[in-house]
């Protein structure tokens, strides 16, 4: 029987992994839109599981504008990402770097 | 019912129909011809809606099911922050326009921007609270990157883009735990089950992400790294507009959500935001003595200030809102003032952030100097000016609540931080002259609101024009 607590599991692994993506990623800025929306999935998950263990729709009414605002985020990160693309010719996570921080 | 509910939106439904009009009207017009124009004209309806909430609102109302609420608390933050969103505006226009920056879209993300914080600052539920929270970031990652033909902003733009994402996610996982072991998005309903006694060990967790993916949107330290490179590389209008409306959004979102969600676990939360505040202090105050541009000089003075104003959240008592809130208008009026000056900062027509250019400044431009030198003192927290009262206050609200060890280290970062507020002091009236003049002259309207700005950093000690009444009564209704 497949219960609340392994749907959480698979959520919070896929958070991580998304977190750690972001980190560890040395080479490409779209893997980190890729891992970003990894996590924005992993809780998505999060919220159906406990909106059907819960009995409760407003869970999944959360998912739907979490999906929603998900693809305008990376609409617009993609939108900076081609500015950045066409001043410095690269999209290497290496690269952004002209200013130190 | 609809109908009153959406009363209560009337001034957030006005400003985002005129950010749509104000797009497609321009679109179909004259485009960024039109830019100067709808700058003041977007300045004017934000100050007309300010002015709206603080003479028309009145009581408790809640919309939308609990969603929605506009109470004193809400009013206080949306009057800063929409009376700041203005002043950047105008201060912007000349500036944005000699540089030929000055697009038809900045105004409308500003009114995009503000709606979203108004949606912050009066959520009442985590869906409200996230839906906010994006409108504002997703509008600021774009004017991040409004210079589209700089390395510089593009790069301003991605790094606050993959950090804000990151933080966002952050928060949306805490508020997923937080609504699956509360069972509910109101505050209303989770503070009934976090209570000190018996909260869940999944909502702490909860709790946690959602503090620091709040914190993220403060720049409290450790979430900090984006704010001096996001400061540097933005153009410097756009800087001064992330180093006021967002932060008091930001902060009065962390308010509600600690007050409203979790105000019967003060001492769960408590000990985090005291660290947060105090390590925000001193990475403030030690990181800023090493840098000479002054745009990434005022991203770590924003840090060390957030963790004043934080230090007035860590008390947890109403005393301590109250505290922040006097903190954030302050800081507020200082950063305009202060961001006045660096954008009149150039020489030959081109801006100039090096604090080195200041030198013997007082000696070519006596007026503006002495306004700095107040605005400078005043950030630094030297006693008679305003900002010295904003500093005690949070001091104040710590020592009352216990917290003797956070209000002394408070003091002790303040007298490191005043090291690099006063070398700019001494550039302008002590340093060597080297002859690379600053232009002298500058918009009449940015030596508005520098002397205007300064001007309230001495008169204020009187009364402080009524805002520590009105601070007093936001927190009154926001702790209880």
């Amino acid at each position: 029987m497949i219960g609340l607590e392994h749907y959480l599991t698979v959520a919070a692994t896929l958070f991580v992994i998304g977190i750690f993506g972001l980190f560890l990623n040395r080479k490409n800025v779209i893997i980190l839109l890729m891992s970003i929306e990894l996590m924005l999935l992993a809780v998505n998950i999060n919220l159906v599981a406990f909106s059907s263990f819960l009995g409760d729709l407003v869970g999944q009414v959360f998912t739907l504008f979490v999906l929603t605002v998900a693809a305008a985020e990376a609409a617009i990160g993609l939108a900076i990402l081609v500015c950045f693309f066409r001043n410095r010719g690269t999209i290497a996570v290496e690269d952004v770097n002209v200013m130190k921080g | 019912m609809i109908q009153a509910d959406l009363n209560v939106i009337l001034p957030e439904i006005a400003l985002s129909v005129f950010a749509m009009a104000a797009l497609i009207f321009a679109v179909y017009t004259s485009k960024d011809k039109l830019a100067p124009t709808l700058v003041w004209v977007s300045a004017a309806v934000l100050v007309a809606v300010a002015a709206f909430i603080g003479l028309n609102g009145s009581g408790e109302n809640i919309a939308f099911g609990g969603m929605f609420v506009d109470d004193a608390f809400s009013r206080f933050a949306k009057i800063v922050i929409l009376l700041s969103a203005a002043a950047v505006l105008v201060m912007s226009q000349e500036y944005m326009q000699r540089r030929d920056l000055l697009r038809f879209e900045y105004p409308v993300l500003i009114v995009l921007a503000s709606v979203g914080m108004m949606m912050m600052v009066s959520a009442g539920d985590l869906m409200a609270l996230y839906m906010g929270l994006e409108l504002q970031s997703l509008s600021l990652y774009v004017v991040a990157s409004l210079r589209r033909d700089s390395v510089k902003s593009t790069e301003a733009g991605l790094k606050y883009f993959v950090l804000g994402a990151l933080s966002s996610g952050l928060l949306l996982y805490g508020a997923s735990l937080v609504y699956g072991y509360a069972g509910t998005t109101l505050f209303s309903g989770i503070i009934q089950t976090a209570t000190e006694e018996d909260i869940s060990l999944g909502l702490l967790f909860g709790l946690i992400f959602v503090i620091s993916g709040l914190a993220f949107k403060v720049s409290a330290v450790p979430f900090h790294m984006w704010t001096p490179d996001v400061y540097e590389g933005s153009p410097t209008p756009v800087t001064a507009f992330f180093a006021t409306a967002p932060k008091v959004a930001a902060m009065g979102l962390f308010a509600r959500v600690l007050h409203d969600a979790f105000g019967g676990a003060v001492p769960d939360w408590s000990q985090v935001v005291a660290l947060l505040s105090v390590l925000s202090m001193f990475l403030g105050a030690v990181a800023a003595i090493g840098q000479t541009n002054i745009k990434r000089l005022m991203a770590y003075s924003s840090i060390a200030h957030m963790g004043y104003a934080l230090m007035g959240l860590a008390a947890g008592t109403a005393f301590g809102v109250q505290a922040m809130l006097v903190y954030m208008a302050i800081y507020v009026t200082m950063n305009v003032g202060t961001f006045a000056f660096i954008l009149m900062m150039e020489r030959d027509g081109q801006p100039v952030t090096d604090i080195g250019a200041l030198r013997m400044y007082s000696k070519r431009e006596p007026g503006k100097a002495l306004a700095m030198l107040i605005l400078l003192f005043s950030l630094a927290g030297v006693p008679p000016m305003l900002g010295f009262f904003g500093k005690f206050y949070v001091l104040q609200a710590a020592y009352q609540a216990d917290l003797i060890w956070l209000a002394v280290a408070g003091v002790v970062a303040s007298v490191i931080g005043a090291f690099y507020y006063l070398r700019i002091v001494f550039y302008m009236y002590f340093g060597e002259d080297t002859g690379e003049d600053l232009d002298t002259g500058g918009n009449p309207v940015l030596s508005g609101f520098l002397m205007a700005s300064a001007a309230i950093m001495v008169v204020g000690i009187v009364n402080m024009f009524g805002v520590e009444g009105a601070a007093e009564a936001a927190a009154a209704v926001l702790v209880n």
